[in-house]
């Protein structure tokens, strides 16, 4: 039976990019579908009744949902090249908990600090930066979150580069400024075709979030 | 390294503690429990865990593991002879994985939002939210079982352990609200592999009792009522 993969994807999202990149790191070969979220399509509410959001894997006609499992998922089933997460079970466990840590911290605090203006921009900014600095101090002098290889931590958080020319325009600073190790490390991973394939030109972000404010009345 | 001493961070009424405890319970691994005064958190947990500042933390040896479904995943891992907690089917493992963020996601916010409901309106629309989460996870049951007993299969699983962990919770909210959430006649499947997993040796010794877990609550949703003045 021939393979078939689908990824049902957003193209500024960070989860959406996270796929694309551990699907590039493995040189698997998928389908790319984007999907409009404002008129969601039959197929998107089908594979993802639960959330109703991307990304969404589609593996032989079976739905994979949730950035994090997805990736988990394709390092589990194409096991022979490009591990994503380390074989020590305490590693892995570092590297789920950081991971973690991007969701629950690194998402929100750059919306935060897009979408807030005046005093309530400047307290965003500062919490943001301090998220940073605590994932530089995790990084330390490694190559990467993972040490000498890109793995999972890296993916997880890696697509937020894309987004942080918007997020320092909107704010007016310079993460590199405040983060320069954490910048060196972006720019390193952005080496790797797997990443640089899959991240959209900051710009055309900026762009679009001008559109979405817009449309927000901001 | 499975040799190295265990010790459990946490506290008798947290479903998330209750985690680690099964996980290691199903593993036959001893451990120290060391307990935390809720109200306080003490310099081990924030020397431990000092990201989040939060219960459960696995010490293993020197080794410090943080977040619930992290932890069981490690245990796992750690102590591989015999029957893994997650399926062996990799699609499988991805959807047990996704209902497990689903109850931390949707499940336990939709069951803290009964008790934080202010007025009798706000409580009724959070235990129909509840009800609604119910439906979805009967469903998700019949899929995940296959037609066996668990989440898991034949053995308390991964899913078993993220979701089972609330039902002390789920039986003092059904007690002080005179409402029935998990019932024979509403979601049958859940009724049954609720019994089950609370009879499970590995469970029911750290499974609180439903009066002593109601007594704590009746304490700490005054605290949700009245939250002090900042």
């Amino acid at each position: 039976m021939a393979e078939t993969l689908t990824l049902l994807d957003y193209w500024p999202s960070m989860f959406g990019m996270r796929c694309r990149i551990a699907l590039r790191e493995k040189d698997i070969k998928f389908e790319y579908q984007e999907q409009d979220l404002w008129s969601k399509s039959p197929l998107l509410l089908e594979m993802n009744p639960i959330y109703k959001k991307i990304p969404v894997l589609i593996h032989n006609g079976k739905p994979i949902c949730e950035s994090l499992i997805i990736v988990e998922y394709i390092d589990e089933t194409w096991k022979g090249k490009a591990p994503l997460l380390p074989s020590d079970p305490y590693e892995r466990a570092q590297a789920r908990f950081w991971a973690d840590y991007v969701d629950k911290k690194i998402y929100e605090g750059g919306r935060n600090v897009w979408s807030t203006t005046g005093e309530d921009q400047g307290e965003a900014k500062k919490e943001y930066i301090e998220r940073l600095k605590v994932l530089e101090g995790v990084l330390g002098d490694k190559p990467f979150f993972g040490g000498d290889s890109f793995g999972f931590t890296d993916i997880a958080l890696i697509p937020y580069y894309s987004w942080f020319y918007s997020y320092e325009i909107c704010a007016n600073f310079s993460i590199e400024a405040e983060c320069p190790k954490l910048i060196s490390w972006a720019k390193r991973c952005m080496e790797k075709e797997s990443v640089s394939e899959s991240l959209p030109d900051p710009e055309k972000i900026y762009m679009l979030l001008l559109e979405l404010k817009k449309k927000a009345g901001k | 390294m499975a040799g190295d001493a265990v010790k459990l961070l946490g506290a008798w009424p947290s479903p998330f503690v209750m985690r680690a405890q099964i996980a290691l319970n199903l593993k036959s691994v001893g451990y120290e429990f060391l307990e935390e005064t809720l109200g306080t958190k003490s310099q081990l947990l924030l020397q431990s865990n000092p990201v989040h500042k939060k219960i459960p933390v696995l010490i293993h040896g020197d080794k410090l593991v943080c977040e619930s479904l992290i932890i069981v995943q490690y245990i796992d891992e750690v102590w591989s002879s015999g029957p893994g907690m997650l399926p062996s089917d990799l699609y499988d493992r991805a959807t047990a994985r996704f209902w497990a963020a689903y109850i931390d996601d949707k499940w336990f916010p939709s069951l803290i939002g009964i008790a934080k409901a202010q007025d009798d309106g706000a409580k009724k629309a959070a235990i129909e939210q509840v009800s609604e989460i119910l439906a979805v996870l009967e469903d998700a049951f019949t899929k995940c079982s296959k037609g066996k007993t668990f989440f898991g299969g034949d053995r308390v699983g991964y899913l078993d352990i993220a979701f089972g962990c609330f039902l002390g919770w789920l039986r003092v909210t059904e007690k002080m609200n005179g409402v029935e959430l998990i019932s024979r006649s509403k979601t049958p499947q859940l009724a049954q592999w609720a019994e089950r997993f609370c009879a499970d040796p590995a469970v029911k010794d750290v499974m609180p009792e439903t009066d002593k877990l109601a007594e704590f609550a009746k304490v700490l949703f005054a605290k949700f009522k009245n939250p002090p003045s900042q």
